[in-house]
């Protein structure tokens, strides 16, 4: 009779969650999420109550959000992967499927952050500015941390040394936040004479960190200040399909780098 | 029960394994004997899943392991260096291991949970405990959900000798319930009193399998040190 009642199977039996949910334990207790959340609180409500239009808050926000959220998140889930190599391998000898035990870990990692930030940013913009932009504002935080989260995974499987993950980390940090827009730049100054205007929408589609700046830009109506290509944005992102496509990016963003990580951790020696 | 089909395994330029072809039997227990790199723990975590060999397949009661992990719930692993999150508590790493195998019908040994006096150190955080009360707590582990294959790499290895010996008692026992053990140890008095065969590897290569009797007999010593130290011997000249 017991027996019957045990298995009485809950969704939180499924073996990748049960190891989400040690995961996430194991990060509470490192008080460095703790930390994330109280920094992203302070500055958030800093950044509303020093500006009198929640606007220009917004807008500091979102500097801080592009910057900081990727490097929180890849740097953190990167040390935090290889810290727990014995977490992963007491795992392997267990009667469970490799990639249960890599995506448990990834959904470990992405609550937790997901969480940090929800509260940490979501709730200030929900008192502050409770509208649709709030909203696409802490949307477009969350896409961009399991995004980063998906990226510290791949850079995790690709180097067995720690060192060398944190750097591949760190590089594709400085790559998607800082690089990039200065290479585009240049590629724009140089083919000045050409109509670039649509091979710059596609570019966006490369770098999660420009997807959600454009969003955001068209939210808090700054694009006005960026001329032609400005108007160029508003039409294409403003509408609903190129809308939908940005989120679907981002999807692609989240999913290929874990997908990839996966397919190598599933082959993986220990 | 557990086939090894001609395995092969390189790291970088190093042939760790190579074409290893094997077959265990329950009611057997194994002692794999070799020097320091001869790849024993490689052939071990071979089974385990953790290392992908390169060439040849392994089957576990007629069945290919692949990434099918269930057979994984019939082998009880105690490692060479027991290693787990440094956070967590000896309890907690208990209760996590019961919650995480979620067999509701095969009944808890926790005889060596007591036998080592565990519960009384449950509080203690992983990170705080010295090597012999890992190896401990690793032996519980492997024994915890009573499996038919059980693979201990040097289990007496940095165990006092009170604790080696409830240890060895305890695989004596067990040994009488028709399982299969795979025992790696340098220690040869101790693999003596516990093996019924013996596997000896060099460089990756399997130099013989046998039953104990039949290597004794042919090399004419009773204690199974001597008889190693003879092929040793006899293979290095």
């Amino acid at each position: 009779m017991e027996k019957a009642e045990n298995h009485k199977a809950g969704i939180l039996d499924l073996p990748m969650l049960k190891i989400a949910k040690y995961v996430v334990y194991d990060i509470l207790r490192n008080k460095f999420v703790l930390a994330y959340l109280l920094f992203l609180l302070l500055v958030s409500m800093s950044f509303f109550n020093l500006e009198s239009d929640p606007a220009k808050g917004m807008m500091s926000l979102l500097n801080i959000i592009l910057i900081v959220l990727p490097l929180v998140s890849i740097v953190f889930a990167t040390i935090h992967l290889y810290n727990s190599y014995e977490f992963t391998e007491l795992m392997l000898a267990q009667p469970l499927r490799r990639s249960d035990i890599f995506l448990g870990q990834y959904l470990g990692m992405a609550a937790s952050l997901c969480i940090a930030f929800g509260i940490g940013v979501g709730v200030p913009v929900l008192l502050y500015e409770g509208t649709m932009r709030g909203a696409i504002l802490v949307g477009c935080g969350l896409l961009l941390t399991l995004a980063f989260v998906s990226l510290a995974f791949l850079s995790t499987v690709l180097a067995r040394d720690k060192a060398r993950g944190i750097g591949i980390a760190l590089l594709l940090w400085f790559f998607c936040t800082i690089l990039y827009d200065g290479l585009v730049l240049m590629g724009m100054f140089a083919f000045s004479d050409y109509p670039l205007e649509k091979v710059i929408i596609g570019l966006a589609f490369l770098n999660p960190v420009d997807l959600a700046r454009i969003a955001m830009l068209l939210q808090l109506d700054a694009a006005a200040l960026m001329g032609y290509t400005g108007a160029l944005f508003q039409h294409f992102f403003g509408s609903f399909w190129g809308g939908g496509l940005s989120v679907l990016a981002m999807l692609v963003w989240i999913v290929a780098p874990l997908w990839v990580a996966t397919r190598i951790f599933r082959k993986k020696d220990i | 029960m557990l086939d090894i089909r001609h395995i092969s395994k390189t790291f970088g330029k190093l042939e760790v394994l190579k074409n290893v072809h094997i077959g265990f039997e329950r009611g057997q227990a194994v002692a794999i004997i070799g020097p320091n790199g001869s790849g024993k723990t490689t052939l071990i975590k071979s089974i385990l899943g953790m290392v992908v060999p390169e060439r040849g397949s392994i089957a576990f009661q007629g069945q290919t392991i692949g990434q099918d992990a269930g057979y994984r719930r019939h082998i009880g692993y105690m490692p060479q260096i027991g290693r787990y999150p440094d956070n967590m508590q000896i309890g907690q790493l208990f209760d996590m291991m019961r919650d995480l195998r979620n067999d509701t019908d095969t009944t808890l040994d926790e005889e060596l949970i007591h036998a080592y006096r565990l519960p009384d150190i449950y509080q203690k955080s992983m990170r705080t405990l010295s090597g012999g009360t890992r190896q401990k707590v690793s032996a519980a582990l492997a024994f915890l959900f009573s499996p038919p294959v059980m693979i201990l790499d040097e289990p007496t290895a940095g165990l006092d000798p009170l604790s080696a010996e409830i240890l060895k008692e305890k695989v004596q026992r067990e040994k009488q319930r028709n399982k299969l053990f795979l025992v790696t140890s340098h220690i040869m008095s101790d693999l003596e009193e516990l093996a019924t065969d013996v596997l000896y590897l060099v460089e990756g290569r399997v130099v013989f399998f046998k039953s104990l009797n039949t290597l004794k007999t042919e090399t004419g010593e009773e204690r199974l040190g001597r008889a190693i130290a003879q092929i040793m011997q006899t293979h290095a000249s």
